[in-house]
């Protein structure tokens, strides 16, 4: 199949992008979508010219790595995929797709694709964690945890980090983010003990590194490539306002 | 033979762990944070190590090369995680799953390491659990376990097919809370390029700057490699695609023994490769082997829909050759047994290298909604990547390099041969022999770095207090430094016509098909020829663009493939060395008259530990002996 | 409480508390207004005169005065925060088929409203309170329900507008509704689907109740 590819190239944090149009005359629907690019990438580095940096890890949809804006929506269009599971089966014989970079204040581009999220590191080293030393934990069995409650606290924690809430939220904001780690940790008992702590502290985080603020468009939940629902943002701000009445 | 002093305490087995603990020297905790530990790796035991490192005092500096520590390797982990709490009250103990490894490794690991690993399982799940994992629960609310490769007994912990993610996220949380607390100090997008050893000790790294291209010295008083496995080595693997072998291959470089290498394992139950730009491949949990019938075409080159071969047209091999345990067997003879199967000309797919995983059957007697129960995330990955659903057509499969059971020789204490070097996890060699149990991996990663490490570094550094921080302008930085730019200046002044990758394929490709799961002596060396033929060709004509400077991803994966030609004729001379058939090692040689694997325990107990002598010197061969006490050798059996 | 209303979730609190309490102040006005379609007008000229004399109903109209002005004034807050978060758009963007128009452009439909909502005070509100609004005869009472039916059967101009902004506050209401809720934390995975519903039900009952009126008044003239 023939391909014509928009990609936005920058060569470093501090130079202005711009797009470049690639185009592609033989790949196979069966590659994958970052094959693709390695493809044309080791056709770039043959001709001299520098490859497009993106990022990319386990290739089975569960590091988080990987991250491309792909026809106006994160990871593309298909929904409930990361970049690295899009294949060009997905796509149309002779179309033209545009790859962008995750775009938000919060996420600058370090080159080409490649955005810092250091961002969500500074939100979960504020309190997205149980603070218990190794060796002091009770049996396993001790605590019991209903069994609606571990799932949904499952749901939650199979965030990936990726950033796509980010990347689809018009606010930039990482609301979905932030309450999948908060919910996760507010459904466990083991979590409740600083719950209160936790979650006025990772929303201040997030108001302090310049994301912005939710308006429920759900464009979040609709992107997760892991399908989080906003459920758990409700339950971020039920934790919120009870513990900042209860200053 | 100094060089290979195991240190295994004294002792009932049972008592060991314990006794030997009570002799480890301590550090006062006013002391700890005068000492510097780098940790580099950031998967289950790296993070481990590190955060509780971090909790102890220590000052503690941990590296990864991804963006940040929740993208290690271990997300990808599916199954579950052992541990012998037995709660299902199935008769399972701390010896049993001892007695389950030592078996399933096929009799090649140290019985005092695999029993310690079993008997920290159980503080593993309770810390897990404590730090907020969400395992599966049943409806009483307790911890739900379930059955995992072929053992007898329902011991692994799971959350869904996510273990791995859920028990690495709940690590790096806990690293985070460190790093907040300022005992932690996060170097991500680093990539160590050369330990540095200082009158005979490890005392730094020296690491690339993966943003701004800086080749940066750091050190400490002592350093832990919690590096991974190499099984990238084969190109396609089930590993992500930036795992390396790299930081092993350094630290043998610099004296570090290098145990078993050739002891890695294929997983039977992956995705097949389905175009030739594939740059990986994905794992299909083994638990779908509990339902899914292995079978392929009796006929050779029959191209028919799967869905109208008719019964009597199908060959079941699985169930024909071992009747006793059917598509239940170990990972290493399903695995070979597809690959014989393909080699005779009965693959399926395109390619011809694939089987099918059939699920007509269970989804008759079970029904598509209890099948969707067990597999359903499986079957929609699955489907993601072929365009196929499973719930139709037959899943294909093939097996993939997974799991290195290989790595750095460590005694008892997780210490290397370079004193102040510590390697854990699946970067050491230690408790998997040459075969690994399902669900093994997480436990041991997990025990290594909470509760082995912590203590065994601590003997070594009680008598490390008095020694100053180091300068890193010390000439033994300096040189380490230089040589890592030399070699990086050389890569990328080659400038020539073919790509990192393809270089890397083609490596790939030798060691699959001579050092993969068949090897014979002939096949060995004809890859050890290969091998230097394709270095030299790749040191003439590799083509690395950009400079050392700024983002060079290119770059990263030369250094990698440049270490990945030394490393492969290490594992060839390794599977060369070792001449019988065991665990996931297969020489053709040695094979019962029913083609299974033939273990020469008179010859070959011991593990293989190779010393490095130069760039151009054969490898010494050190022997540590392997005695047991507490298991019988068997033979094993599966029909 | 220290500092809550300074962060985002503090400011959207204040968002959805006011909105809740102006679609409380939307199902009096709509019910009020429907009475204007029941018989000759003077159940309506009751109703009117009696909520604009109560005197603890004066008191709730400087609440919905209060209410209006913090709405507005923190959604614009919030907006300006909101867009200074991403410098660089997207060349290209795509529905992802669960995110509404309107939940993504509250802030102009609400701008929309506003401006309809000095109007609408121009038109009624400030002559009944300040103006020469007729009186029904021989009372001190207003003749509300006059001053709606021959505005309305008058200007069909403003029939329209009348209409469209009924339309928009439906829109606004769509989301605003089961939003309100969310933020304020009542909402979990069963109630999700369920609000959301109720909302279009709410906003659906608001925009034709008020569209109803002038077009009945302009049929019937």
């Amino acid at each position: 199949m023939k391909l014509k590819l928009k990609i936005w190239r920058q060569k470093d944090a501090k130079s202005k992008g711009k797009f470049e149009t690639y185009y592609l005359d033989s790949v196979s629907p069966e590659m994958s979508f970052l094959e693709m690019l390695d493809y044309l990438n080791s056709q770039l580095i043959l001709k001299g010219e520098d490859p497009i940096a993106f990022e990319h890890d386990c290739r089975e949809g569960i590091c988080g790595s990987c991250g491309l804006y792909i026809n106006g929506r994160p990871h593309g269009l298909k929904g409930k995929t990361t970049t690295c599971e899009l294949h060009l089966r997905d796509f149309k014989d002779g179309c033209t797709i545009v790859v962008e970079p995750w775009r938000a204040a919060s996420f600058p581009v370090i080159k080409d694709l490649m955005v810092d999220r250091h961002a969500f590191e500074k939100i979960m080293q504020a309190g997205g964690f149980i603070s218990t030393n190794a060796g002091a934990a009770q049996d396993a069995n001790a605590i019991p945890v209903a069994k609606p409650n571990a799932d949904e606290a499952f749901d939650a924690a199979s965030c990936i980090g990726c950033g796509a809430c980010v990347a689809a939220c018009k606010n930039s904001s990482a609301m979905l983010f932030i309450a999948a780690k908060v919910s996760q940790l507010a459904l466990l008992p083991q979590g409740r003990i600083e719950a209160k702590e936790r979650v006025k502290r990772m929303v201040a985080k997030m108001d302090e590194l310049g994301f912005g603020g939710c308006t429920n468009t759900r464009a979040c939940e609709a992107e997760c490539p892991k399908g989080i629902s906003i459920s758990h943002i409700a339950r971020l701000n039920r934790e919120y306002y009870a513990a900042k009445f209860s200053d | 033979m100094n060089k290979l002093n195991a240190k295994i305490p004294d002792g009932p087995l049972a008592e060991k762990w314990t006794r030997h603990k009570a002799s480890l020297k301590l550090v006062n905790p006013a002391n700890r944070k005068k000492l510097d530990i780098i940790v580099v790796g950031t998967g289950l035991a790296g993070s481990g190590a590190a955060s509780t490192l971090g909790e102890l005092g220590y000052n503690v500096k941990v590296f990864c090369y991804q963006d940040t520590p929740r993208r290690a390797h271990s997300v990808a982990a599916q199954g579950g995680i052992n541990a012998a709490k037995n709660y299902k009250n199935d008769g399972d103990s701390v010896f049993r799953l001892f007695y389950d490894m030592m078996k399933g490794g096929d009799y090649r690991a140290r019985e005092a390491n695999v029993y310690r690993a079993a008997e920290v399982s159980n503080l593993v799940i309770d810390h897990y659990t404590a730090i907020g994992v969400p395992f599966a629960r049943d409806y009483g609310g307790l911890i739900d376990n379930r059955s995992f490769g072929g053992v007898q007994v329902s011991r692994t912990f799971y959350a869904k097919g996510q273990t791995g993610q859920q028990c690495l996220l709940g690590g790096y949380s806990a690293l985070t809370r460190q790093i907040q607390a300022g005992t932690v100090t996060m170097y991500s997008r680093r990539e160590l390029l050369d330990i540095v050893v200082v009158e005979g000790r490890a005392r730094g790294i020296i690491a690339r700057n993966l943003i701004t291209g800086e080749i940066e010295r750091h050190a400490a008083h002592a350093v832990v490699l919690a590096t991974g496995g190499y099984g990238t080595i084969y190109y396609l693997s089930t590993l992500a695609v930036n795992s390396n072998g790299s930081a092993a291959w350094k630290a043998y470089k610099k004296g570090a023994l290098f145990a078993n290498p050739s002891f890695i394992q294929i997983h039977p139950t992956s995705i097949p490769v389905l175009n030739e730009f594939q740059s990986k491949l994905t794992l299909m949990s083994e638990s779908l082997r509990n339902d899914g019938r292995v079978w392929v075409p009796k006929e050779k080159g029959d191209k028919r829909n799967p869905n109208d071969i008719p019964e009597e047209d199908r060959d079941y091999y699985l169930e024909r050759r071992y009747p006793a345990f059917g598509n239940l067997v170990p990972r290493d003879v399903a695995s070979r047994a597809a690959k014989e199967r393909c080699d005779a000309g009965y693959g399926v797919g395109d390619t011809g290298l694939s089987v099918y995983l059939d699920f007509r059957d269970a989804i008759q007697k079970q029904g598509a909604k209890a099948i969707e129960n067990k597999y359903g995330n499986l079957f929609e990955m699955y489907e993601k990547i072929t365009g196929e659903s499973p719930y139709n057509t037959p899943m294909r499969i093939y097996p993939a390099g997974h799991y290195t059971m290989g790595g750095l020789w460590v005694d008892y204490n997780l210490m290397t041969t370079i004193p102040g070097l510590f390697a854990i996890g699946e970067s050491n060699f230690s408790d998997h022999g040459a075969n690994r149990l399902g669900a093994s991996s997480l436990m041991q990663c997990a025990g290594d770095g909470y509760f082995i490490i912590p203590y065994t570094i601590a003997d070594y550094l009680s008598n490390q207090i008095k020694v100053a921080r180091f300068d890193t302008k010390r000439p033994e930085f300096e040189e380490a430094a230089n040589n890592v730019k030399g070699r990086i200046d050389k890569l990328l002044a080659v400038n020539g016509k073919e790509t990192v990758t393809s270089f890397h394929k083609r490596l790939g490709k030798i060691m699959w098909d001579y050092c993969g799961m068949y090897r014979n002596e002939e096949g060995l060396k004809k890859a050890l020829t290969l091998i230097k033929e394709l270095e030299e060709e790749f040191w003439k004509n590799v083509k690395v663009p950009g400079s050392i400077e700024g983002v060079n991803q290119e770059l990263e994966k030369a250094c990698r493939v440049a270490d990945y030609f030394e490393m492969a004729k290490l594992l060839c001379t390794d599977a060369l060395n070792r001449k019988e058939s065991c665990g996931a090692h297969f020489r053709e040689e040695s094979q019962t008259d029913t083609g299974e694997a033939k273990r020469i325990d008179s010859e070959f107990a011991y593990v293989a530990a190779w010393e490095y002598n130069g760039p151009d010197k054969e490898p010494t061969l050190h022997k540590e002996p392997l005695t047991f006490e507490y298991v019988k050798l068997q033979e094993r059996s599966y029909t | 409480m220290s500092g809550i209303f300074s962060s985002s979730l503090g400011k959207k609190l204040i968002m959805s508390i006011t909105g809740l309490f102006l679609m409380l102040f939307l199902v009096v006005h709509l019910t009020t207004n429907l009475l204007l379609l029941v018989g000759d007008g003077s159940l309506y000229n009751r109703a009117a005169h009696a909520l604009a004399t109560i005197p603890l109903l004066r008191i709730v109209e400087f609440l919905l005065a209060f209410g209006f002005f913090f709405h507005i004034v923190y959604a614009t807050i919030i907006t300006l925060k909101n867009q200074r978060t991403r410098p660089i758009g997207y060349n290209k963007t795509a529905s992802n088929r669960v995110t509404t128009w309107p939940s993504k452009n509250m802030y102009i439909l609400g701008f929309a409203i506003l401006a309809f909502l000095v109007l609408h005070l121009i038109n009624f509100f400030l002559k009944l309170r300040f103006g020469e609004a007729p009186y029904v005869e021989g009372t001190e009472m207003h003749n509300t329900y006059l001053l709606v039916s021959s505005f309305f059967a008058k200007y069909w101009w403003y029939n329209l507008i009348y209409v469209i902004s009924a339309v928009l506050l439906g829109l606004h209401l769509s989301h605003g509704f089961w939003s309100a809720f969310h933020t304020i934390g009542l909402n979990n995975n069963k109630w999700l689907n369920r609000l959301e519903s109720f909302a279009y039900v709410y906003a659906v009952i608001v925009a034709v109740g008020f569209t109803i009126i002038p077009i009945y008044f302009w049929f019937a003239r």
